[in-house]
């Protein structure tokens, strides 16, 4: 009996120092969750989450302040894979944050533009180009379609026009399991 | 000499179908009255447009530019007037358009300038560009810039040139006909190759089920004393004409995917690559027509040479399609591309237009389970386990897809060939790749945001601090100013009645204040030329001439202009 | 929409399970042969059970009928169930292990291709469990006529040790475990006598080896016919000879030989019909040899060991558990990845 309650305390004794050991010498730097939080969000940094870009929402995710269903452009493949990496239920998109649309960049409507540097200032990603009293453009490629640039523009010369599918992007569909029409 | 043959994994023997094209001699087409050129049609880089709409051409004259590291130029296949530069319909299975340049013939068919280069004179970089900008791409299929794949590997030479006529596709006999026909323009194309790869040996690798090629091949290399070259007649194994195959049939070597295979001393190139070649390199003449097979659901299959451009329904007319056709494929039935229209373009891809119909292709029965039978894996000529990549493709699981090597995958279609199940495995593998790609674009763009917004922040909150920073110093030294000179206004300062009427207001603040607006009157004091004390007399003199005219007309301001010079 | 390939080669699940079923044919002409026509009886129950079962499931699922009845592959168990289950089973236990398979085993797991366990492997298993006496009841050849068979299965004759013998697997494991047993009347006997005994023929018990022979014929033919690969058939028979003839070198008084082994019980069917379903097996050329050897040595094992004479069936079960881990670990390297 005696021996047997050694045996375990001394095992105990030994994992309890093992795993401390592990602590400090494994200790992960910085919030890991974080980061893989942070690489299934879309970057898009728009905001409609109700946080200041992609990263505030992703350390709001981990801090268990926020649900997983706030990001719109992420859609619902973006809440499925944060609800796979968190273990929790998969939730619709939530309707007050907004809605899943397809992919699009901003235009600026040069005819209108006043040159006001609203927008430039406002384009979370710096993908906007333009001066005082100079029309601006919008790097197309680098604009994520967050349209925060459409609020402050005083004369609503920006428009969002949905990324057309060309035949270097084109993807192959689905094949239709047949077996039903068939029978 | 027998040389020794490697085999490859799996492959199929599906039906050839290859004798009714080949009876009559590769025939000519009637100018179609609009020529659709597309810009981008080889791998790489959109070329640009380099013609406007009611520009006229010559024949051969380039209208896309090469444009990148890796791309290639388009040309014009007949002389005429651009009608349009706009998107149209692609021989794509995406029913998508892209740009195109829209020529509509004069009937002259007249050849612009061509320059010529000698390739064993030239600089090979300088024959690279020159090939790069005759259009000239691979012919094979995959419309990889020939220019890019004509430099040897890191040692400077090669082992083995593999030349590409087995052609393993069912119907397909365009390049038989071209051996049969051109052989000994063939082989020049190939000795220039050679000549730039500096290869030791070429290897010209025809299926057996073509003796005539093979005798023709074979009779043009003796006609020529060419030593190191030989033709190979190969096993009828499909896909023995797939480029990582071939080199292994002929060489032994596998080439993984991903690796260039001048890595492992061989590189691959279609005969009719081999062809355009030595025509560009000859007399200068780009890439504007090709030897095309039209086969399958039509009364006369055959070959012919056929221009850039030509809507298709237009060379099929010739060939006599049958009532019941229902669709064009561009390519063989194993990896063909179905075609959104009758009237799109053939372009540098298109080796055979099969017609087909419903009762020539008929539907697959409907698809049933796997059953795990490894049939697929049996076929496989990438030794792939296809029925593992179908599981996870079809539970959309791709990075396990990728585990079992979904990139290796040559879309060969065996797999669906032998399919007792009926699944269309390659569409699967197709929808996968496309994902993953897709994928990866999102990723790319996803960091390339973040990047971007986190420099963004990163600059604002610089910008901030700087600002802040800047602010604070010119407080400090303006207090420490003050405090200098100030020890006798401080003391001033009680006795002083301006001072008094806010006695709640630091005095230090109403010091820099008033250190301020002192700058401010000394600045503009400064704005009055100073550097002219240095300045001789008879140039004051002319200043203060210049200043009096300045003054006559009324537009000086001298408070306000710059400094007079730069001194 | 259709893409590339436009042409396939004419084959279809159904092509593959008829030739499975004309493989069988030689067996089951030798089954006849030597023990009676009642196992054609059993046959058209089991067919007809699965039959019923996979119609009832379908329409349940609500699945297509028509092209998965038609697939043959129910047949295929049920041909497997009869082949394996004793001839002189009463005819509510054919179809009560049918039903199993084809409904539990194979439909509930998702149907055609989804189902993890050899569905008449895992009936057998269960039937042996829940009645072992009458899934042990083997009439030796030549014993009974086709009516006392036909009224074995559909009647309540059930005299049971008064008609059967035990199989020839079965008697040799009472002797040989009598001959240690000194209260045993085998006390004192050898192996090798034993076999010499009436029950046994050349081989295998007599008959039972020229239904082996049957089965290999057939098995043999579908190698040729490429619908198996030689894998799992060599590596089973050669495990089981190595094994099997080891421990008989050993102890050749306390073991059976290795040709017995070969050539009783369930060994063949297994062998050529059952461990290479491909379903429930392993897939890739080195996972089939590793997958079917350790079904051979499985067998052994329970055979001279366990509680149950035949081992074939346990066996199965227990690599078909193996094969997903099997499988993921033999990946064989693909093109331009071999190491030379």
């Amino acid at each position: 009996m005696l021996t047997a309650l050694l045996v375990m305390t001394g095992i105990a004794l030994v994992l309890g120092a093992l795993l401390g050991f592990a602590s400090i010498k494994f200790k992960v730097e910085g919030d890991p969750l974080v980061d893989k939080i942070d690489a299934i969000l879309p970057q898009t940094q728009c905001g409609q989450c109700g946080f200041p870009g992609c990263r505030p929402y992703a350390t709001a995710i981990a801090g268990g302040e926020a649900e997983i269903n706030q990001c719109p452009p992420g859609g619902e493949e973006g809440i499925r894979k944060l609800a796979d990496l968190l273990g929790r239920e998969f939730k619709p998109l939530s309707e007050e944050h907004g809605v899943e649309k397809p992919k699009s960049v901003a235009v600026i409507d040069e005819q209108t533009c006043i040159g006001c540097t609203l927008c430039i200032q406002a384009c979370p990603v710096d993908a906007i180009v333009g001066a005082a009293k100079q029309l601006h453009t919008i790097i197309a490629s680098e604009c994520t379609g967050c349209e925060l640039c459409l609020a402050p523009c005083p004369v609503d010369c920006i428009v969002m026009e949905p990324i057309a599918e060309t035949v270097d992007t084109w993807k192959w569909r689905y094949p239709v399991f047949e077996i039903k029409a068939a029978a | 000499m027998l040389r020794k043959l490697f085999k490859f994994h799996g492959g199929v023997k599906p039906q050839t179908n290859k004798t009714e094209s080949t009876t009559a001699p590769i025939g000519q087409v009637p100018l179609p009255d609009r020529l659709v050129i597309p810009l981008h049609q080889a791998v790489g880089g959109h070329p640009r447009p380099l013609v406007a709409p009611g520009d006229k051409v010559f024949k051969g004259q380039r209208i896309g530019g090469a444009d990148g590291n890796l791309s290639s130029a388009v040309h014009a296949s007949t002389s005429g007037i651009v009608r349009d530069v706009a998107p149209a319909l692609m021989p794509h299975t995406s029913g998508l358009e892209a740009l195109s340049v829209i020529i509509e013939p004069d009937g002259d068919d007249a050849w612009g300038q061509l320059d010529t280069i000698n390739f064993r004179s030239a600089p090979p970089d300088e024959v690279r560009d020159y090939l790069r900008d005759a259009g000239v791409v691979g012919l094979g299929g995959a419309v990889f810039p020939s220019y890019a794949k004509l430099k040897p590997g890191k040692e400077g030479r090669l082992k083995t040139l593999v030349i590409n006529g087995a052609e393993c596709e069912p119907f397909i006999t365009c390049d038989d006909l071209l051996m049969r026909e051109r052989a000994p323009e063939m082989l020049k194309g190939i000795i220039a190759m050679r000549h730039m790869l500096q290869a030791e040996e070429v290897l010209i690798g025809i299926e057996d089920n073509k003796p005539e090629a093979v005798a023709a091949v074979q009779a043009a290399i003796a006609a020529s004393g060419e030593t190191g070259i030989e033709a190979v007649a190969i096993p009828t194994r499909y896909p023995a004409g797939g480029a990582k195959q071939l080199i292994r049939v002929l060489t032994g070597i596998e080439v993984p995917h991903g690796r260039r295979s001048t890595d492992f001393g061989v590189q691959c190139f279609n005969v009719g690559t081999a062809f355009s070649i030595y025509e560009a390199l000859e007399f200068g003449r780009p890439l504007i027509s090709r030897v095309v097979t039209v086969a399958g659901n039509v009364n006369a299959p055959r070959n012919y040479d056929v221009l850039i451009g030509t809507p298709m329904d237009h060379l099929v007319r010739l060939a006599g399609p049958r009532a019941d056709t229902d669709r064009y494929i561009m390519g063989g039935p194993m990896m063909g591309v179905r075609l959104p229209r009758f009237d799109v373009p053939v372009v540098k891809a298109t080796n055979c237009i099969l017609v087909g119909s419903a009762a020539l292709f008929p539907a697959p029965a409907p698809e049933m389970p796997c059953i795990r039978c490894g049939e697929c894996a049996k076929a496989c000529p990438a030794d792939l386990a296809p029925f593992e990549m179908y599981w996870f493709s079809r539970a959309k699981n791709f990075g396990k897809a990728q585990e079992y090597h979904l990139f290796d995958c040559i879309e060969c279609g065996c797999c669906s060939f032998v399919c007792p199940s009926h699944i269309p495995l390659v569409d699967y593998f197709r929808f996968s790749k496309s994902e993953i790609w897709a994928r990866e674009r999102e990723k790319e763009a996803a960091d390339a945001a973040r990047d971007r917004f986190e420099f963004k922040n990163y600059r604002q909150e610089r910008e901030k601090q700087e600002k802040a920073e800047k602010l604070a110093a010119k407080a400090a030294a303006t207090r420490e100013k003050v405090a200098a000179e100030g020890a006798a206004p401080a003391a001033d300062a009680p006795s002083a009645p301006a001072a008094k009427p806010k006695p709640s207001v630091d005095p230090a603040k109403l010091a820099l204040i008033e250190a301020a607006m002192e700058k401010a009157r000394q600045q503009k004091a400064q704005a009055a030329p100073k550097n002219t004390e240095v300045a001789a007399p008879e140039i004051k003199a002319e200043m203060a001439a210049i200043d009096a005219r300045r003054e006559a007309a009324g537009a000086d301001k001298p408070a306000d202009a710059p400094p007079a010079s730069g001194a | 929409m259709i893409n590339s390939p436009f042409v396939r080669k004419s084959a279809s699940v159904q092509q593959v399970m008829l030739k499975v079923l004309l493989a069988l044919v030689p067996g089951i002409a030798a089954y006849v042969w030597f023990f009676g026509a009642g196992i054609l009886v059993q046959l058209a129950i089991a067919s007809a059970a699965a039959l019923a079962g996979e119609a009832a499931m379908l329409a349940i699922r609500g699945k297509p009928k028509a092209i998965f009845l038609t697939d043959l592959s129910a047949i295929v168990t049920a041909w497997l169930i009869a082949l394996t289950f004793p001839p002189i089973v009463p005819w509510w236990l054919t179809v009560t292990g049918t039903l199993l398979a084809v409904v539990v085993v194979k439909q509930l797991y998702g149907g055609l291709g989804q189902n993890p366990f050899n569905p008449a492997m895992a009936a057998f298993c269960l039937m042996i469990v829940a009645y072992p006496a009458l899934m042990s009841q083997w009439p030796a050849a030549g014993q009974l006529d086709f009516g006392t068979q036909l009224k074995l299965i559909f009647g309540g004759l059930r005299d049971v040790d008064a008609i059967t013998g035990a199989t020839p697997l079965d008697a040799l494991r009472t002797a040989l475990r009598g001959a240690t047993n000194p209260d045993s009347p085998f006390h004192g006997l050898r192996a090798s006598q034993l076999q010499d005994g009436p029950a046994f023929g050349m081989m295998g018990g007599k008959g039972g080896e020229w239904v082996a022979l049957g089965y290999l014929v057939g098995g043999l033919w579908l190698i040729q016919q490429r619908i198996i690969t030689w894998h799992i058939p060599a590596a089973f028979c050669g495990a089981l000879f190595v094994v099997a003839g080891l421990m008989w070198g050993l102890h050749p008084d306390g073991f059976a030989s290795p040709l017995f082994h070969l050539a009783s019980g369930g060994a063949m069917i297994g062998a050529f019909f059952i461990l290479t379903d491909p379903v429930s097996g392993a897939t890739t050329a080195r996972g089939k040899l590793l997958f079917a050897a350790g079904a051979a040595v499985l067998t052994f094992v329970i055979r001279a060991f366990g509680a149950y004479p035949d081992g074939v069936a346990f066996a199965t079960l227990l690599m078909n558990i193996l094969v997903p881990i099997i499988d993921m670990k033999t990946q064989a390297p693909v093109f331009g990845h071999k190491k030379d």
